[in-house]
């Protein structure tokens, strides 16, 4: 296997071009391999995750992306490798304390509460903002009161960030695909996670909506810190974006390493290109 | 009259205005915004100490006395703050149309060598970061929303939550200086200075002074007895002189409350909230209402339908009288009132409108049938007549005296004069006082004695002395058989179908006229919905045969009704083809207010103004089109050209009886 190694970044993070800082690793994945059955999804992949960094996870269909992305939010428990969490080794665990771990997602089919508001499905997404109990919610009384105005008024910010704005109070069942996508960004970043998992944010857009999702991608990563995690098919969008590229096809990693480095790999254009597989 | 001294104790400058509301009504609103989902609220109070330490901050950038601080950004309180800040300092504050291109914009700056630019957000930043080699003097930029800004190089950069900060902190130091400048603001100094965006030509920078700001805010706020309580919804682009007058005029004037939306796409809900009681649009606005307006009714259940039209044929017939104040029978206003309790009042609450007690709609003309709705919904909609030059008003409708083919009576303290072509002039305290570094364009618009052409022609009704507009002077023509040829009125007649978006009327020197029509994709598109006709684009849509019948029908009907009126009736439309493009001021085929540009349009599509004259029935097209971040484009399209069926005219009088008799 011809394995690229990372890229030969500094242990102690680095300044991009565009002067943003990148960190120290935050996250490691260690030999993962994933079984389902018979099927091997991923075979024995390694690779780290930058604080700061966005890093996009590309593959043709069935190549295990998806997969990988549910590995690190805790929904698949790998049969073998480790997962290391700011320099910790991390135990298996269930995704919702993997989302309070700092870590959030959006998926590639739309997840949200149709019937829901979007301000109600941002509002979610403060979920483990929230410490007051059932019954204090249930009355909103006392604790409750002072919660839901903080969580509010993040939940504000971000829409106001994200500029929708004028869809506060619609249904989310009523609006088109490409602003489900932004409400689905919205309600992640509600989280505030230090790492945020997106699949296929880009997906099944027009080159507009792309423009605008990719810009709101780049200013989250900006504004708040966010590391940011993407698989993305739009090879226009990921090369543009990403600081690292980790490429997979069959359940295998093929490359790793900056955009540069990975388009010219022989091996991923083989296998984007259609080479037989022996 | 604008030689007239001051009168006695009238504060001379808009600073002096807000020194006098502080001490008025200090804890009542004076603007809000809506942010984070909330109406943040100022107090005149709160608003003063704002611009005070904008002000300090702007002297610690250097702000001298005559600079040009240029402000470009949506409506927001900061933003008008700036601008009174700005004055604050001897500065003159020169708002720029925020969706202006950074071509448009760089020639404005480098027209009024702008020092300082007080900017919105990194969008406008970037466009005059984009122009700034063309602009070199250009010191400081000062940015509103710091999104997206921490890159960027901050040696001339600043967020203006830093020059407040340091405004604040520097205000001993600069205390007398600002109190000084703020002094030796008089009458005469200018307030502000606007660009026309101009239907021909260059923009040019129109300067009026504090004398034309606040005599022109005086006499409009009394009136229509604008008071401290009265609310405004300031969403129309700050550059344009309307908004100025109602958003700093006239409110530093009376002291009532501005509100500023939270973006562009929440105005509506934004609307609802506020209830302005005071409200000014565009007719175009009106028109965009009443279309969702409609499609909604259509959509609506077949009860709520019908309850929706037997409503609104009573109220057309009563509710104009009941707002003129005629004698309505008793039985009628009892219906009025029912309606009005079930339908009427519900369906003024959605479009934001319960609430207006003032509303004036100008700049174009409106459609009879559009102003007779909101009149027959009891919303006291009037026109008025303006323009940059007159710090907008000329001539404007008594509350009793509203008719919608007419702007209403001069403004108190405004002379008029019919020229003998037609042309109308006039001559107020709010006359502007020059083109900024245009002396030979001042000079051939405003005469030695101070009236001023206004470029339009019309005339004066003998027994009630309304002004009725035509057209523009130099747009009025004739056409080879001599009869009076004004485009703009038949185009305004086809714009009423709400199908109809734009439509340009060619006919000058030929033998018949022929027009071009934009569809209301809105309009349309949710007919062919409801008809089940696919679509996949403008054009394709506008290329439709069905919708090419469906225009036939109104051009036809327009015929008709122009054939009635014996001075025009050689302006029906014999031939039109609906284009494949919408008219778009990025294009520059519309000016930033969305007016026609009748000679560039000529120009840009000759080929299809050749084949409606040629007596082809296709023409095939290539267009250059700009798209909103300034790439260019081409778009090609072979367009229908219909013939379309005309009234014939007896006898064409010639205009000069006409006009002579009028």
């Amino acid at each position: 296997m011809n394995q690229m190694t990372a890229p030969a970044a500094p242990q102690d993070g680095y300044v991009t071009e565009d002067g943003r800082t990148i960190g120290g690793v935050v996250m490691e994945m260690r030999n993962i391999t994933l079984r389902f059955g018979g099927v091997v999804a991923i075979k024995d992949i390694s690779f780290d995750i930058r604080e700061g960094e966005i890093r996009a996870i590309i593959g043709p269909n069935g190549a295990g992306k998806s997969s990988m992305l549910n590995v690190i939010s805790g929904f698949y428990h790998p049969q073998e490798g480790e997962v290391w969490y700011k320099g910790e080794k991390r135990p298996p665990m269930r995704p919702y304390q993997v989302a309070r771990q700092g870590i959030a997602r959006t998926f590639q089919n739309i997840a949200l509460f149709e019937g829901m508001t979007v301000l109600d499905n941002v509002m979610t997404g403060r979920l483990n903002h929230m410490t007051a109990s059932i019954l204090d919610q249930a009355f909103w009384w006392g604790k409750a009161q002072k919660e839901e105005t903080a969580n509010r008024q993040k939940a504000e910010e971000i829409i106001d960030f994200l500029e929708i704005q004028n869809i506060r109070k619609t249904p989310v069942g009523r609006l088109p695909y490409g602003l489900k996508k932004r409400v689905e960004l919205a309600r992640a970043l509600a989280a505030e996670p230090k790492i945020l998992l997106l699949d296929e944010p880009m997906a099944g857009m027009n080159v507009e909506e792309k423009e605008d999702m990719s810009r709101f991608v780049l200013d989250v990563n900006d504004e708040f810190g966010t590391t940011i995690v993407l698989i993305e098919h739009d090879m226009g969008v990921v090369m543009d974006l990403s600081d690292r590229v980790v490429v997979m096809d069959y359940g295998r990693k093929i490359g790793d390493g900056t955009p540069d480095e990975v388009r010219s790999n022989q091996e991923v254009i083989d296998a984007y290109l259609g080479v037989s597989h022996d | 009259m604008s030689n007239a001294p001051s009168s006695s104790g009238v504060p001379q400058s808009v600073p002096a205005l807000l020194a006098r509301n502080v001490a008025q009504f200090g804890s009542k609103p004076a603007y809000r915004e809506k942010e984070y989902g909330i109406w943040q609220t100022w107090s005149w109070a709160e608003v003063s100490e704002e611009i005070d330490a904008i002000a300090n901050g702007l002297l610690a950038l250097g702000v001298d006395r005559g600079d040009h601080v240029a402000v470009i950004g949506r409506n927001r309180p900061a933003l008008y703050w700036s601008m009174v800040a700005a004055q604050k300092v001897g500065a003159v504050p020169v708002p720029l149309y925020q969706d202006a291109v950074a071509e448009e914009m760089a020639y404005v700056l480098e027209h009024c060598f702008a020092r300082f630019v007080i900017a919105g957000d990194q969008e406008q930043v970037d466009k005059v970061l984009e122009v700034q080699e063309r602009v070199p003097q250009i010191e400081h930029i000062i940015y509103l929303d710091p999104r997206g800004m921490r890159k960027y190089d901050h040696t001339k950069l600043h967020a203006l939550s830093d020059v407040k900060a340091e405004g604040r902190v520097a205000h001993e130091r600069f205390e007398k200086e600002l109190a000084a400048r703020q002094a030796e603001l008089d009458y005469d100094s200018t307030c502000v200075m606007l660009y026309t965006s101009g239907t021909t030509g260059k923009p040019k920078g129109v300067v009026l002074s504090n004398r034309n700001i606040i005599e022109t805010s005086k006499a409009s706020s009394e009136f229509d007895r604008l008071d401290p309580h009265d609310e405004v919804l300031a969403y129309l682009p700050m550059a344009w002189v309307g908004d100025f007058i109602f958003s700093i005029g006239q409110a530093y004037w009376t002291g009532f409350c501005v509100n500023c939306p939270e973006s562009a796409e929440t105005m509506m809900t934004d609307l609802r909230e506020i209830g302005p009681t005071y409200f000014f649009a565009p007719p175009r606005v009106f028109e965009n209402l009443l279309t969702s307006v409609m499609i909604r009714m259509e959509d609506a259940s077949p009860m709520k339908r019908a309850m929706f039209h037997k409503a609104m044929a009573h109220a057309k017939k009563v509710g104009p009288k009941l707002l003129d104040g005629e004698p309505v029978s008793a039985a009628d206003k009892l219906r009025y009132q029912i309606d009005n309790l079930l339908i009427i009042g519900p369906l003024k609450n959605t479009l934001g409108m319960s609430r207006v007690r003032v509303g004036y709609t100008a700049g174009e003309a409106i459609g009879p049938e559009i102003f007779d709705f909101y009149r027959a919904l009891g919303i006291n909609l009037k026109q008025l007549y303006g323009q940059t030059e007159a710090s907008v008003f000329i001539t404007q409708q008594k509350d009793n005296e509203v008719r919608p083919d007419t702007v209403g009576t001069p403004t108190p303290g405004v002379e008029l004069r019919i020229a003998d072509n037609g042309e109308v002039f006039y001559r107020s305290p709010g006359t502007f006082v020059e083109y900024y570094k245009n002396p030979e364009g001042t000079a051939s618009t405003k005469d030695a004695e101070g009236w001023v052409a206004t470029g339009d022609a019309g005339f004066i009704e003998p027994d009630t002395g309304h002004l009725r507009i035509i057209d523009r002077a130099k747009d009025v023509g004739k056409m080879a058989s001599g009869a009076l040829f004004a485009p703009k009125y038949v185009e305004n007649k086809l714009k009423f179908f709400p199908n109809i978006l734009e439509a340009v009327v060619f006919g000058n020197e030929r033998d018949m006229c022929t027009a071009f029509i934009n569809i209301d994709l809105t309009a349309v598109g949710n007919w062919a919905e409801r008809n089940n006709i696919a679509y996949a684009s403008y054009q394709e849509l506008a290329g439709h045969p069905q919708v090419l019948d469906m225009i036939q029908s109104h051009v036809e009907e327009v015929n008709r009704s122009v054939a009635e009126d014996e001075m025009l009736s050689g302006c029906q439309v014999h031939r039109f083809l609906i284009l494949h493009k919408e008219l778009d001021a990025d294009d520059g085929e519309l000016t930033r207010t969305r007016k026609v540009r009748r000679r560039i349009i000529e120009e840009k599509f000759h080929d299809l103004i050749d084949a409606l004259y040629g007596g082809k029935s296709e023409q095939y097209t290539e267009t250059e089109v700009t798209y909103e971040d300034g790439r260019k484009g081409k778009i090609t399209a072979t367009l229908k050209i219909r013939d379309a069926a005309t009234v014939p005219v007896t006898s064409v009088k010639s205009p000069e009886d006409q006009v002579a008799a009028e």
